[in-house]
């Protein structure tokens, strides 16, 4: 597929891929079995540009489009898809949340600094009744003189603990649903911000996921988001991209699995034969391939569609239900390939199994995806054949 | 002060190399080409000399290579260096180091220069000779294997380490000089994004043999490959045992006499 990227394209996919080898990997190897975030990876990742991809020049990234970050997204996540979390949420939700809605004094105070990643960036919209269903949220942002006053409590926010930006939304209004939520650029030294307890997740054991505590919390009125109400229009363009993200996510795990298995079913011979040369084994192997491609492809278009300013909100469900399903069905043949060894942490598909796990279930779980894409495709079929 | 890098375009370190079946070359089909690892330690070790001397330093890079090059070209520019000479022309067809180094001395000549690195050797072929004729036909010092690096203050003199076997030698040379580049001689840079982005503006001068000067390709044949061959197979490890060392060895000699026929 050389002939679909450009020269730049393949420079900086070749870049990531690198980095991800030379310098993320040992790191990446540490830190999951320790549970540890590979801090210092981040700034080197900001070195070369890639904690501000899609942030314009004049505000310290490369201005450079999804594609280019669904790209290093792969790579980063072929050898450690914690990392690639993190650089995912920072990218494609907070970068661009405040480079699309923030005002000019927001984008010039924060944009330089998360591109440079001397801060990292976490995205808060979960709440301990509000996951899925995000309207039913409670956080209540109330307006007093020129501040907000934050209450409330944020889950499972990614990075949470680390991070220098958080984007947070509120209710601003208790009686409209939907059009009562805002967002706003937090920082931890805000007063009655506190982080509260750390997840211990069954995978992406190098990324942190914590819970978030507002008490009273004090948020200068300039750091609301566009304006008030324009927080659940905030959250679902930025998921759109996210997705797609977390899309890339899966292919690069989907990828190093598929390496492993084909390198362990190529070595391990029973009765006689490598493993590979079974039919059953050769089968899952193809299967899994072209489920690979196939995922690869949807990320692409997916990624050229948002480039290109098109609407891609079907698409961007489609891809990341597709992929990140592609993703659970490949780790879990490639860890039966291995046999009791790839139950074993001696294997790195043992991680690869737990971190993909993950995929179907953050930034919309994949039944969410189908209810999104079924309603955009109902609006098609209502302006196609109306009823 | 200006600085040359010499670029060699070469097959993967980690492709599976098949020869051809005429036998004139390896199959290229499929093939990931990359630079000469050597020579990203020189372009490295270049751009450390133009930020140490800084002023108007400039690196440029120096290619010969078919078109495809080019990438390759463009990711010395986006580690850094600021332009490129690509020396592209259809008749050189795979020119002997002789030949090569006739027309890189000749592109290089027209550049000027103040100092040069390349790779100790192209990982392809492995003939290690471009650069020692190089600097015969330019007439400067040569020192080969640099695995340590030091320009002098006033920029007129290297000092340098040379691995040899067993130790390190030392070595001091008067610039202009070209110093072939060891492993470890230093980390090389990634490309960095904002590297990529600004290497689409750099200037990648393309010259034919015509445009240097030459009416065919110079240098006669000084040295021709007849054929490649692959690597005989592998023959098996035999051991030879026996109670006592010595029948061990005369059984040893027995079989080197009689059945491999080499003693
Ligand atoms: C590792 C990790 C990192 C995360 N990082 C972040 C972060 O950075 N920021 C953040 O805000 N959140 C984050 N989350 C939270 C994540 O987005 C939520 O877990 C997710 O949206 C699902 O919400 P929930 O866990 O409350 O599940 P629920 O919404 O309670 O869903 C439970 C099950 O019910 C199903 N379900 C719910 N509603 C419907 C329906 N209408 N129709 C059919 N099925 C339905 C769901 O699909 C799911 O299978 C993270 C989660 C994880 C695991
Ligand atoms: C938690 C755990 C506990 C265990 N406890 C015990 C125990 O108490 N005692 C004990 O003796 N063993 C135990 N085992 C070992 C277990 O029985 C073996 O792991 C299992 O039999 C598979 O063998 P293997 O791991 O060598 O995989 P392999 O046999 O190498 O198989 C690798 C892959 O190749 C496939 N394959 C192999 N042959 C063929 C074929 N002919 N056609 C198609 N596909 C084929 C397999 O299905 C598998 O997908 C345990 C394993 C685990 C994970």
């Amino acid at each position: 597929m050389q002939f679909l990227l450009t020269e730049e394209e393949r420079l900086l996919r070749k870049t990531a891929r690198d980095f991800a080898r030379k310098d993320l990997a040992p790191v990446a190897a540490e830190c999951n079995e320790k549970g540890e975030f590979p801090q210092g990876i981040f700034k080197k990742l900001g070195e070369l540009g890639f904690m501000g991809i899609t942030v314009p020049e004049q505000y310290g990234g490369v201005n450079l489009g999804y594609f280019c970050l669904a790209l290093a997204l792969e790579e980063i996540s072929s050898v450690c898809a914690s990392t690639a979390v993190t650089v995912s949420v920072h990218n494609s939700l907070v970068n661009l949340a405040i480079l699309k809605y923030g005002s000019e004094e927001l984008k010039e105070k924060y944009l330089p600094e998360l591109a440079a990643a001397d801060m990292l960036g976490a995205f808060a919209l979960t709440e301990p009744d509000a996951g899925s269903d995000v309207t039913a949220m409670r956080l209540s942002a109330v307006k007093r003189g020129d501040e907000y006053i934050l209450n409330g409590t944020k889950i499972f926010i990614s990075t949470g603990d680390r991070a220098g930006v958080i984007i947070v939304f509120g209710r601003t209004d208790l009686n409209e649903r939907t059009k009562g939520i805002s967002a706003f650029v937090v920082e931890p030294s805000f007063p009655g911000f506190s982080v509260g307890k750390s997840e211990d997740k069954m995978g992406l054991k190098a990324s942190t996921t914590v819970e978030l505590v507002f008490e009273d919390c004090r948020v200068p009125a300039a750091n609301l988001l566009g304006e008030e109400g324009m927080g659940m229009c905030i959250a679902l363009d930025s998921l759109d991209g996210g997705r797609v993200g977390i899309a890339a996510q899966s292919i690069g795990i989907a990828r190093a699995a598929l390496d492993e298995a084909v390198i362990f079913a190529r070595e391990r011979k029973q009765f006689g034969k490598r493993i590979i040369d079974f039919q059953a084994t050769g089968f899952k192997i193809a299967d899994m391939a072209t489920d690979l491609e196939a995922a690869r492809l949807m990320v692409y278009l997916t990624a050229k569609l948002r480039d290109a300013g098109e609407p891609y909100t079907k698409e961007a469900a489609m891809t990341k239900l597709f992929a990140t399903r592609a993703v659970n069905r490949i780790v879990y043949d490639a860890l039966q390939i291995h046999g009791g060894a790839g139950y074993t942490k001696e294997f790195l598909i043992e991680r690869l199994f737990r971190d993909a796990r993950a995929l179907e279930i953050y930034e919309g779980t994949s039944e969410i995806q189908r209810i999104v894409i079924m309603k955009k495709l109902l609006e098609e079929y209502d302006q196609m054949f109306p009823s | 002060m200006k600085i040359l890098v010499l670029l060699k375009r070469v097959p993967d370190t980690e492709a599976r190399i098949l020869i051809n079946q005429e036998g004139t070359g390896i199959n290229e089909q499929g093939v990931k080409f990359v630079i000469n690892t050597y020579d990203e330690y020189g372009i490295e070790q270049g751009l450390r000399i133009r930020e140490q001397v800084g002023g108007d330093s400039k690196v440029t890079v120096v290619c010969m290579g078919p078109g495809e090059a080019t990438e390759l070209i463009r990711t010395a520019l986006a580690m850094g260096a600021d332009d490129a000479v690509h020396i592209c022309d259809p008749a050189l067809g795979k020119p002997d180091p002789f030949t090569s180094a006739i027309i890189l001395a000749k592109a290089i000549t027209d550049e000027g220069f103040d100092i040069i690195f390349c790779g100790k050797q192209a990982i392809d072929d492995d003939m290690a000779q471009v650069q020692s004729i190089l600097a015969e036909m330019l007439d400067i010092p040569q020192v080969n294997v640099v695995a340590v690096f030091e320009l002098s203050d006033d920029g007129t003199k290297a000092t340098v380490r040379r691995r040899i076997e067993g130790g390190d030698e030392k070595v001091e040379a008067r610039l202009p000089a070209i110093f072939s580049c060891e492993k470890g001689l230093n980390e090389p840079r990634y490309a960095s994004l904002p590297g990529i982005m600004k290497a689409k503006k750099k200037e990648i001068r393309t010259k034919t043999l015509a445009d240097l000067g030459f009416g065919e390709v110079p240098g006669g044949t000084r040295s021709r490959v007849l054929k490649w061959l692959p690597l005989p197979k592998g023959a098996e490890c035999r051991m030879v045992e026996a109670e006592e060392m010595k029948d061990a060895v005369a059984e040893l000699a027995r079989l080197l006499r009689e059945e491999a026929k080499v003693i």
